[in-house]
């Protein structure tokens, strides 16, 4: 019976798993050292925060392994032998595969600062890493400041969750406002609001120049590139984006770059050698795609695609339109096709940008500035219905079509007061005046 | 870092802090409960109205202060910050203090009213006679323990309703469906039958909206009685409750979901969203509890169906002197009616149902109207059994045990839907038509879901939501009440409560949106 290796067992590396055994009886394991059982990496901060207990998070439970006959194997994977399909773990065991899918995702990025291994520092990535947050800073008594460098998605739920244990958190953004590289400038402005209603201290145009130690080599303050500012802390989050966690694979011949490189049938330059989930570097990305996504859902349809090669469909990545979701604090986040911020705003891209008064609610809507085809929304506290603009970007709709039908793609629960008029009647009244 | 430190990292990192008007609140609050239970010891108080309204009042206020001071000055958002590390919301010593207060205050209100000061005959003494000043000024007589009962019960759900607006306050689905459930608590569970009863003494007592089968006692000699001695009033109100168990109850159900009921009118439902609302996380999501309340809740539906029909096959006559209808065409009516619904859910929805879900209603068909036909060979004690012993059997088992002592008492254990869940009659008759004749069902986004699991773990009646959502899935569940949580607390803008076509309404999509080519086609095909 073949022999199907799957290293890591998130999302992606689950999916395939799962994938082939509907599909198939090939033998299946699945290896991980983080955790035996598949957990949701996106509700660790729930743990932290008192939400969700760790139980919480395991989508599946613990029947379901054996009942699918899914093998699952605790180890830490130190080297790939292709030569022989062996894999050599750290305790010195062994294990051979017939075909192998390594999605090992990835881990925290570290930019070479003075004290970035200090005992008191981490990322926020693994369930290890939470279990060190949750030593460093259980509480306020403990870690009276917690400083975290790097305004992502990670930077700013660390400080949500450190914030839900009222510790004081002072907040190291690289750009000039959140997440500007990425969110249009009104939203990014509205979110600098939201995080300073939470009292954090967001420090903007601030990079991290060293962290200094005490007298037992733990972290004690940070000092500010820009200002020279040191800032006295227990507790420093690194959470300046993920790269993937690939080190293991250096002398094993696979072809890596930043990431392990795919081409779209995910495979690697060595035969029945595949890789998924955020630690696949494409080589042909589509649909306006960067080569390398770490992000849950690309995870999962890799999961599924390379599921169907493996059982003899061969089967091209083909992801949709971008699409993604966030949540701020407590502003929900969606995307549907593509708006830009600062990074990478194509010329003919025109933005229309509407904001409530008064609530944390906002849209902007991207479109060609010759064709009017719409390109792309984002929302603030507002839901959207993902199969609508699904449809509406491949149908090439107009952003007049888009405005003038956005109630039919509203997500929100029921009575709760549309805004499409108010955006409505901004967009056409602004487009009147630029026709004057 | 110091050891104490590192030891409450593991038990409980989180410490709630109480602000001052919190502390206050609570002084208050617990004072005006304090101040009840003093009556039990038959202290001369002097003026009982007063120190009902006094003690009354301070427990509202209480409470809702409480509530308000709690989410004041917060931003809007969801509050479940440390839900996981409280004694109270966690099974810890509060929790379990909270499970047996409540508990035993069940069994001494169901079995020994006498400890509150209920009287049978002469004058009620202790609890019960503080609260009959306010009895006599609405219904005109001296309170019984149902009274007491039912006072605390609407003052529970009013103020921890207003805790729960204010928790919610950023939802209107929440904010609506609570007052909805405030509003249907307080007029018709409360001021509605205690007025009605004054106006007209042979009425029976009654709660519009209490429906039989939940009301399992609608239906029995002295309620007929009553209803049928008070002129048209009464009559009216009997067919009003016909009317509403067989006609109101399934065309909204077709339209809204069981909804409608257990999360908007019903009482129970309306204790467990407000008071219960800080338990809802600990009901179980294991599959062998979903299991177990498949056959349970069921199990408890056919028997209050033999019960009724036996019961009311009791009093009625050989002939139509008294009641037009007789005891052959009641039972003959029963059979029928069982056997056409039984007969459209296999013809139309077959298919729809999983194998057990098959035994289960070919076993429960065949034992009910089994009995029916059996009694027609044998004679009359219908069932073998007396109507009487299966009628007290049920009151105690299902209506005192069950949903009383075990349904709120076990709150801080078993999370605040376990008789919902579990044991409600009503609900399991909705639940059935909910999966398959409905509009209601839960719509997936898409391709949002990241499987975090706030979904399921918020959901009362244990749910494992994620699930449907992780395979865009849509949540068409005979058990889900409705109650919107777990769209509340999704963080993804995955899950909306809809009414929409039955078309489609389980796989509407059957992708998961963000990829090109049907994979799971493929993966069907084989």
């Amino acid at each position: 019976m073949e022999h199907i290796v799957i290293i890591g067992n998130g999302i992606a590396g689950i999916t395939a798993a799962r994938h082939i055994r509907k599909k198939s009886d090939k033998k299946i394991t699945v290896i991980s050292a983080e955790n035996k059982y598949f957990f949701s990496r996106t509700a660790l901060m729930y743990v932290y925060m008192g939400h969700m207990k760790f139980e919480h998070t395991q989508p599946y439970e613990d029947w379901f392994w054996k009942k699918n006959k899914i093998n699952l194997k605790e180890g830490f994977v130190e080297k790939v032998n292709t030569n022989n399909k062996t894999l050599v773990f750290t305790s010195g065991e062994t294990l051979t595969y017939d075909k192998l899918i390594i999605a090992v995702g990835s881990k925290p990025n570290k930019f070479g600062w003075s004290g970035q291994d200090l005992e008191g520092v981490t990322g926020m990535y693994s369930k290890q890493d939470l279990e060190k947050i949750e030593t460093l800073a259980p509480n306020a008594m403990v870690c009276k400041r917690a400083v975290i460098v790097g305004g992502g998605l990670i930077g700013i739920e660390l400080a949500e969750m450190l914030r839900s244990r009222n510790i004081p958190v002072t907040f190291l953004v690289r750009e000039n406002s959140f997440w500007d590289m990425v969110l249009p400038s009104g939203e990014s402005q509205m979110i600098n609001n939201h995080i300073k209603e939470h009292h954090i201290d967001l420090r903007l145009g601030a990079n991290l120049k060293e962290i200094l130690p005490d007298e037992n080599g733990k972290a004690r303050a940070v000092v500010i590139a820009e200002t020279g500012e040191e800032i006295a802390c227990d507790f420093v989050g690194l959470t300046a984006g993920v790269s993937p966690n690939i080190n293991f694979l250096k002398e094993s011949g696979i072809a890596i770059g930043r990431g392990v490189k795919v081409n779209k049938f995910l495979e690697t330059n060595i035969p029945d050698v595949y890789a998924i989930g955020d630690c696949a570097e494409q080589q042909e990305p589509v649909n306006g795609r960067r080569p390398i996504e770490a992000v849950w859902y690309t995870g999962r349809i890799m999961g599924e695609t390379v599921a169907q090669t493996i059982s003899g469909t061969k089967t091209a990545y083909q992801p949709g339109h971008w699409f993604n979701s966030a949540k701020f604090l407590d502003i929900e986040y969606q995307t549907y096709g593509w708006v830009h911020g600062l990074g990478g705003k194509p010329d003919y891209e025109e933005q229309f940008h509407w904001k409530h008064p008064q609530k944390n609610s906002c849209v902007t809507l991207a479109y060609h500035k010759e064709t009017n085809q719409f390109l792309g929304i984002n929302t603030f506290g507002i839901r959207m219905r993902h199969e609508v603009f699904n449809r509406w970007l491949n149908e090439k709709k107009s952003i007049d079509y888009v405005i003038e039908n956005l109630r039919e793609a509203n997500f929100d629960p029921e009575f709760y007061s549309g805004f499409e008029p108010f955006i409505k009647k901004a967009f056409f009244h602004l487009s009147k005046t630029l026709q004057k | 870092m110091n050891k104490i430190e590192h030891n409450m990292s593991v038990t409980a990192g989180y410490f709630p802090v109480l602000s001052a008007k919190q502390k206050i609140s609570l002084l208050i609050g617990i004072s005006g409960l304090f101040l009840l239970l003093l009556s039990l010891f038959n202290i001369e108080m002097p003026n009982t109205m007063s120190w009902l309204i006094i003690s009354l009042l301070m427990l509202i206020a209480g409470i809702s202060w409480y509530g308000f001071e709690s989410y004041k000055g917060l931003p809007k958002g969801i509050k479940n910050n440390g839900v996981w590390f409280r004694s109270l919301t966690n099974k810890g010593v509060l929790g379990w203090i909270t499970a047996v207060f409540l508990t035993l205050f069940y069994i001494v209100l169901y079995f020994y009213p006498q400890y509150l000061g209920f009287q049978e005959s002469g004058d009620n003494t202790g609890l019960i006679a503080l609260f009959d000043p306010l009895s006599k000024l609405l219904n005109g007589n001296p309170a019984s323990q149902w009274f007491v009962y039912g006072t605390l019960y609407t003052i529970a759900i009013f103020s921890f309703g207003i805790k729960f607006i204010f928790k919610y306050r950023h939802n209107r689905y929440e904010v609506i469906r609570t007052i909805s459930v405030m509003f249907f608590q307080t007029a018709f569970a409360f001021l509605i039958p205690e007025i009605m009863a004054r106006l007209n003494s042979t009425l029976p007592y009654t709660d519009l909206k209490n429906l039989w089968p939940l009301a399992y006692y609608n239906f029995e000699q002295y309620r007929v009685d009553g209803y049928l001695n008070s002129g048209t009033i009464g009559l009216a109100l009997l067919i009003f409750g016909l009317v509403a168990t067989f006609i109101i109850t399934p065309i909204l159900t077709y339209k809204y979901g069981k909804r409608w009921y257990c999360s908007w009118v019903c009482g129970c439902g309306g204790l467990a969203e407000t008071a219960g609302d800080p338990f809802r996380h600990l009901s179980s999501k294991k599959r062998s509890a979903w299991k177990l309340e498949r056959w349970l809740i069921h199990a408890v539906l056919v028997f209050v169906v033999l019960m009724t029909s036996a019961v009311v096959y009791s009093y009625l006559g050989e002939d139509s002197s008294k009641y037009w209808l007789t005891k052959d065409t009641f039972l003959i009516g029963v059979a029928l009616f069982i056997t056409i619904v039984f007969a459209l859910f296999f013809i139309f929805k077959r298919n729809e149902l999983k194998k057990d879900a098959r035994y289960g209603a070919i076993g429960a068909f065949v034992i009910i109207v089994g009995l029916l036909l059996l009694h027609f060979s044998t004679g009359n004690t219908l069932f073998f059994i007396p109507a009487e012993t299966l009628k007290k059997a049920y009151g105690f088992l299902i209506g005192a045990i069950f949903s009383g002592v075990i349904g709120v008492g076990f709150y801080p254990l078993l999370g605040s839907r376990a008789w919902c869940r579990f044991g409600c009659p009503m609900a399991a008759m909705m639940g059935i038509q909910q999966r398959l004749f409905s509009k209601f069902r839960i719509t997936t986004n898409g391709g949002q879901c990241i499987s975090c699991g706030n979904c399921s773990t918020y959901c009362e009646m244990g749910i494992d939501v994620r699930a449907y959502a992780q395979k865009g899935q849509n949540i068409v569940r005979a058990s889900c009440v409705g109650c919107g949580i777990c769209s509340a607390v999704c963080p993804r803008g995955v899950l909306k409560l809809e009414n929409g076509s039955p078309e489609n309404r389980i796989n509407s999509n059957d992708i998961l949106l963000g990829n090109e080519i049907d994979l799971l086609s493929l993966t069907t095909k084989k």
